[in-house]
């Protein structure tokens, strides 16, 4: 991380947006590049090798999926899509073309930073994968499978494991329901929605304290789940 | 002659033009007219067809009978030929001029042979003269053929002249609608040579009649009907052509003609007499019936009904007349009222006795008309006679009939040996009149002459001197049984027709009840498919058959309306099509297509057909062909048509008024909605300037509060905005639902993680019936429910007090409840909470950055709508309001996943 400040290229065709973004990401420590329409940001992208890219799915000149579709040809930075609230289904669909995070407007300065900071850090090829991960009191030994929330120790069937697994690999970013569902059940098995919420409704009983406001075990609505390490 | 020659009469000029337009808009109808068969109508027919090929025109042929003749063989060559149409008929493969085909093919002039032929059953048309009227009216030349004897007013004519009464008929209209007549003549001699060479067809099982028909006599009647039927219509032209150039027929000029009629076999030689004479003439004619007001018989009123049907199809025009004096002066005042100038009346060959009777009429007639000419025609009853439909009650009872009038005639008997002692033989007599009013009344007119004739017997054996004999030894008793036997004729005749009328009298009430059943179900339909169904139930047990109907979808074409059906296998749509196109019943028992197995009935309203109605029953032969039923049916079409009138109006009332009360709402909501704007635009508004305009004198407690202050109003006006676009993408119904599992956890879970800022410091609990309740709906709009929910209850649930949330399962479906511990809601707003802009007094809204400016409670009214739920309002018996949300489940919820424990550690 050190030395030169991360670079985020903002493509946003909103002036209003773009005064108030770039401003609250200097304040935090980021450089950054900005651009009003999807050929100019490719562009940027292209030149500047930002760190991190914030898309406006909402773009005049092209449709923010293909333009998410043309960077991940090439591009491995992390894409942070923003779109309007209602558009799920547009999300979903940014996600499973290789975004990794979305934001939906209106949106604070703090969610903004949140979002980035674990975007950078979930970045490929920085760190080895880890055998153990930990959040708030639970904890999970992928060398002896174990699983233990505040010291004790907690049953899981082979199905909730792997969907643990999938999404403390993950954590802070968002996985949508047909991600979990490929990478846990395999490919084929998608449309089977229930079948998931049913799980990921076991895992909470099991480890969160009041399954019905979960701490970790995150529902991003009508898009998918989030693993949360360290919940505001 | 009142007008100057030289200008014609406007309306005449009129009609000119108006033919004259039509005639050069329309197709050509060209006729080959013969005075018999073998005169080379065809021959004639297809060297005129080659001549129009040379000239270039589109010629194809649509049916030509050659009969294997070599020489009109050889006129076929060179020629397109269009296949005919196969078909079996009970079993019999049978070829039929293709009709579809050739409107499909769509030739400048089409060939087709023999107008007067019967098409197979399972044509579109009954008659082949329909087909070519079809086709003209599809913008195709015609050129056809067709003989003297098949015109219907001239029928009755070759029927006298030779004995054969044609069965296949072509109306005159057709004829007259012919832009050219073709005469194709030859001498009877030539004829008569022809035939004996071989060059005339005739079929082998008909070569007698056709001998008998080809007599000299016949062909020189025939020939020269032909020829003057011909110089009738030429002169039709010519008059036509004078007219036009403003010289005036002396004679023909204001002609009318009206004919008087009365039921009866005479009346149909008498309608077609009349029809000659009009046509003659040029003169429009009418048929008129005076009704003297005594009710006519069964027979009778069918025979009148078939007469003035007759006269529409010859085109005239028939009247029923309600009289008011006598016949004569009845019909003298409508003849001076419509200025006709010649009355027809018929005279039957009846004997001179009856006739003088009646003698009465025409003098009186003639008195009365003053100047109109009368005429006076012998009529007979003529060959074509029309069958009765109704065969008439028997005369002579049936065998179990006869045995009970035996045993009351027994009875009879029985009671008169034993009191035969003490009276007169004149009182036993009066006895047996018992049995013969008991059987007259019970059974009718033939058993009462059957009771009658056995008590003559069973007097003549009892009673009579010498006794146990049927000897009679005094004449006079013979008298006696005449007597009796008169009786019995009497009495029976007298009861069978109060039996009748009686009979008559309750199938009318049976069709008025119908009727009004029919009517007071469709009154209480509201929309098109209710009105269907109610006329369909009462259609179908009225008519005891399959009813469909069939109403224009969007597209206009026309489709069943469900639930309605037909027996499988018959082209049934697309005969509704052609009845409704043209307005005119289709189908079984109709001109049209009378092979398919149901009837369709136009539904008429006064905005012109709206639908069509079919009826089928399993067995064959025509339906509903009494005119008493025919009525009935065609009643009930009606008030069907009317009905779905009645529901289109409505419809589209309804359809406005929705659109009225939109853009009633629509301005209320503004207005509303626009003093909730502008509240938090004035805070963002005025701390951002007080900011900006700062000289530097804010503390930093005040620059904080003024930020918050922007951030909280910016908060809520997006909370506004979100809500209004949710509210107008719901009512709209645009929003597709997308229907999942989710447990209630992650529903409860998800709306208060939403709700952070708001339950903070808040105490809130939750409480499931058992983990993983499945909620089925769509997780978006369900958690928005819940969201406004509980946001309703924290703002208004007092500040201290738990909010609840609750979770239950009850069968097939979930119940979430909302409940909190604050003032509750008063019963007279429990209703109008969940209205748009609704406010509770006391409870204002727009209190904190969460306001949903009245329209929380609305959306979630809408989501739980649209997902088939209920939501509903009361007061909690310990304070505080409590709102529960009924989702049904549409399915059976999945099976929890079963998942073996192997590797789970």
């Amino acid at each position: 991380m050190g030395g030169e400040p991360e670079l985020i290229l903002v493509v946003d065709d909103e002036p209003q947006l773009l005064r108030f973004l770039g401003p609250a990401l200097t304040s935090h420590g980021y450089r950054v590049l900005t651009a009003a329409t999807a050929a100019e940001g490719e562009l940027l992208a292209l030149s500047h090798r930002p760190d991190a890219m914030l898309l406006d799915l909402g773009l005049p000149d092209r449709d923010g999926l293909e333009v998410v579709a043309a960077l991940r040809a090439w591009a491995d930075f992390p894409i942070i899509v923003v779109s309007a609230r209602g558009k799920e289904d547009d999300k979903v669909a940014a996600l499973e073309a290789g975004a990794n995070d979305y934001l939906t407007k209106p949106f604070g300065t703090r969610e903004l930073i949140a979002r980035i900071r674990v975007a950078l850090r979930n970045r490929p090829g920085t760190a080895p994968a880890p055998t153990r991960y930990a959040f708030g009191r639970i904890a999970l030994d992928l060398e002896t499978r174990a699983v233990t929330r505040g010291g004790e120790a907690v049953h899981l069937t082979p199905n909730e494991f792997r969907l643990l697994l999938v999404l403390a690999r993950n954590a802070g970013k968002v996985l949508t329901h047909n991600q979990l569902l490929k990478e846990v059940w395999g490919p084929g098995s998608a449309q089977q929605h229930h079948y998931l919420r049913v799980y990921m409704n076991q895992l909470r009983h099991k480890l969160e304290e009041d399954p019905a406001r979960p701490r970790h075990l995150q529902t991003e609505l009508g898009v998918g789940y989030r693993l949360v390490e360290d919940p505001a | 002659m009142d007008k100057p020659h030289e200008r014609p009469d406007p309306e005449a000029l009129l009609r000119r033009v108006e033919e004259e337009e039509a005639r050069t808009a329309r197709a050509r109808l060209k006729v080959f007219f013969g005075a018999a068969p073998g005169v080379g109508k065809t021959y004639a027919m297809l060297q005129d067809a080659r001549l129009r090929k040379a000239e270039g025109v589109d010629v194809v042929v649509g049916v030509v009978e050659t009969h294997r003749r070599s020489d009109t063989q050889a006129l076929l060559e060179g020629l397109e030929i269009l296949p005919r149409r196969l078909g079996a008929h009970r079993g019999v493969q049978l070829e039929e001029f293709d009709l579809e085909g050739a409107l499909a093919r769509r030739p400048g002039l089409i060939l087709v042979d023999e107008l007067a032929h019967s098409n197979t059953p399972w044509s579109r048309h009954a008659k082949r003269w329909q087909d070519v009227l079809e086709l003209l009216d599809a913008g195709i030349d015609v050129h056809t053929t067709v003989n003297v004897q098949h015109l219907e007013s001239l029928r009755e004519v070759v029927a006298q002249i030779t004995g054969v009464l044609v069965q296949e008929r072509v109306p005159d209209t057709v004829l007259e609608r012919a832009d050219e007549i073709e005469l194709v003549d030859i001498t009877a001699e030539e004829l008569q040579a022809r035939l004996s060479e071989g060059k005339v067809y005739v079929p082998d099982q008909a070569r007698h009649a056709v001998q008998r028909f080809f007599r000299r006599g016949n062909l020189l009647a025939l020939r020269e009907l032909a020829l003057r039927r011909t110089a009738d219509l030429v002169d039709k032209d010519m008059r036509r052509y004078r007219e036009s150039e403003g010289i005036r027929d002396t004679w023909a000029a204001g002609q009318r003609l009206m004919v008087g009629i009365t039921p009866g076999p005479g009346g149909e030689a008498l309608v077609r007499e009349a029809r000659r004479i009009a046509d003659a003439l040029g003169a429009p004619w009418m048929a008129v019936y005076v009704d003297s007001g005594n009710p006519l018989k069964e027979e009778a009123r069918e025979s009148l009904e078939a007469h003035l049907r007759l006269v529409e199809r010859l085109g005239g025009e028939g009247i029923a007349l309600p009289g008011h004096g006598t016949v004569a002066e009845d019909l003298a005042a409508l003849a001076h009222s419509r200025n006709v100038t010649q009355v027809l009346i018929g005279r039957s060959r009846r004997p001179a006795w009856m006739e003088r009777l009646r003698g009465g009429l025409l003098g009186e007639l003639s008195r009365h008309l003053g100047t109109i000419h009368l005429h006076v025609i012998p009529v007979e009853p003529g060959p074509g006679r029309a069958r009765p439909l109704k065969p008439s009650p028997p005369w002579w009872p049936g065998g179990a009939t006869l045995g009970l009038c035996a045993g009351y005639v027994a009875g009879a008997t029985l009671l008169g040996l034993a009191v035969h002692r003490y009276m007169e033989l004149a009182d036993i007599v009066m006895l047996f009149t018992v049995p013969i009013l008991v059987a007259a009344i019970r059974h009718g007119r033939s058993a009462a002459l059957g009771a009658s004739a056995l008590s003559v017997l069973a007097f003549d054996f009892f009673f009579i001197p010498p006794r146990f004999t049927f000897a009679v030894r005094d004449a006079r008793h013979m008298g006696t049984f005449a007597i009796m036997l008169g009786m019995g004729f009497v009495i029976g005749d007298l009861t069978e027709r109060l039996r009748q009328q009686a009979i008559r009298a309750q199938q009318r009430e049976l069709r008025t009840l119908a009727l009004y059943r029919l009517g007071e179900a469709l009154v209480r339909a509201g929309d098109t498919a209710d009105t269907v169904a109610s006329a369909v139930r009462a259609v179908e047990t009225q008519f005891q058959a399959q009813v469909a109907v069939y109403v224009p979808g969007p597209g206009g074409a026309l489709e069943p309306i469900e639930g309605t059906r037909l027996p499988e296998g018959d082209p049934a749509l697309s005969i509704a099509q052609w009845a409704y196109d043209h307005g005119q019943a289709a189908g079984r028992g109709t001109e049209v297509l009378p092979a398919s197995r149901a009837l369709f009935l136009p539904l008429k309203g006064a905005r012109g057909t709206l639908g069509v109605m079919a009826l089928a029953r399993p067995e064959t032969g025509p339906l509903w062909q009494e005119p008493d039923q025919r009525h009935l049916l065609e009643s009930f079409a009606n008030q069907t048509a009317l009905a779905l009138e009645r529901a289109a109006y409505l419809a589209e009332a309804g359809a406005t008024r929705a659109r009225a009360e939109r853009e009633e709402l629509r301005s209320t909501l503004l207005s509303s909605i626009s003093h909730d704007l502008r509240t938090p635009l004035a805070g963002i508004t005025g701390s951002a300037t007080t900011l900006l305009e700062d000289p530097g004198t804010l503390t930093e407690q005040d620059r904080r509060s003024l930020l918050g202050a922007i951030q909280d109003e910016a908060w809520r006006l997006h909370r506004l905005v979100t809500n209004l676009l949710d509210l107008t993408r719901l009512e709209s119904g645009r929003v597709a639902l997308k229907r999942e599992w989710i447990p209630a956890e992650e529903l409860v879970g998800g709306a208060l993680g939403r709700l952070q800022r708001q339950t903070e410091g808040r105490d809130v609990r939750i409480a499931l019936d058992r983990p993983g309740i499945l909620v089925q709906g769509d997780p978006v709009l369900l958690e928005q429910a819940l969201i406004h929910l509980v946001e309703n209850a924290l703002r208004h649930g007092g500040s201290g007090g738990p909010v609840e949330v609750k979770v239950h399962q009850t069968g097939r479906a979930v119940a979430l409840v909302v409940a909190d511990r604050g003032p509750g809601i008063p019963e007279a707003h429990q209703e109008g909470i969940f209205e748009k802009l609704y406010r509770v007094p006391g409870q204002g809204a727009g209190q904190g950055p969460g306001s949903g400016a009245g329209l929380g409670l609305a959306i979630c009214q809408a989501i739980v709508g649209a997902h088939g739920g209920r939501i509903q309002v009361g007061n909690r018996p310990q304070g505080g309001a409590q709102f529960v949300v009924s989702l049904p489940y549409a399915e059976e919820p999945p099976a929890p996943p079963a998942e073996e424990e192997a590797d789970g550690r």
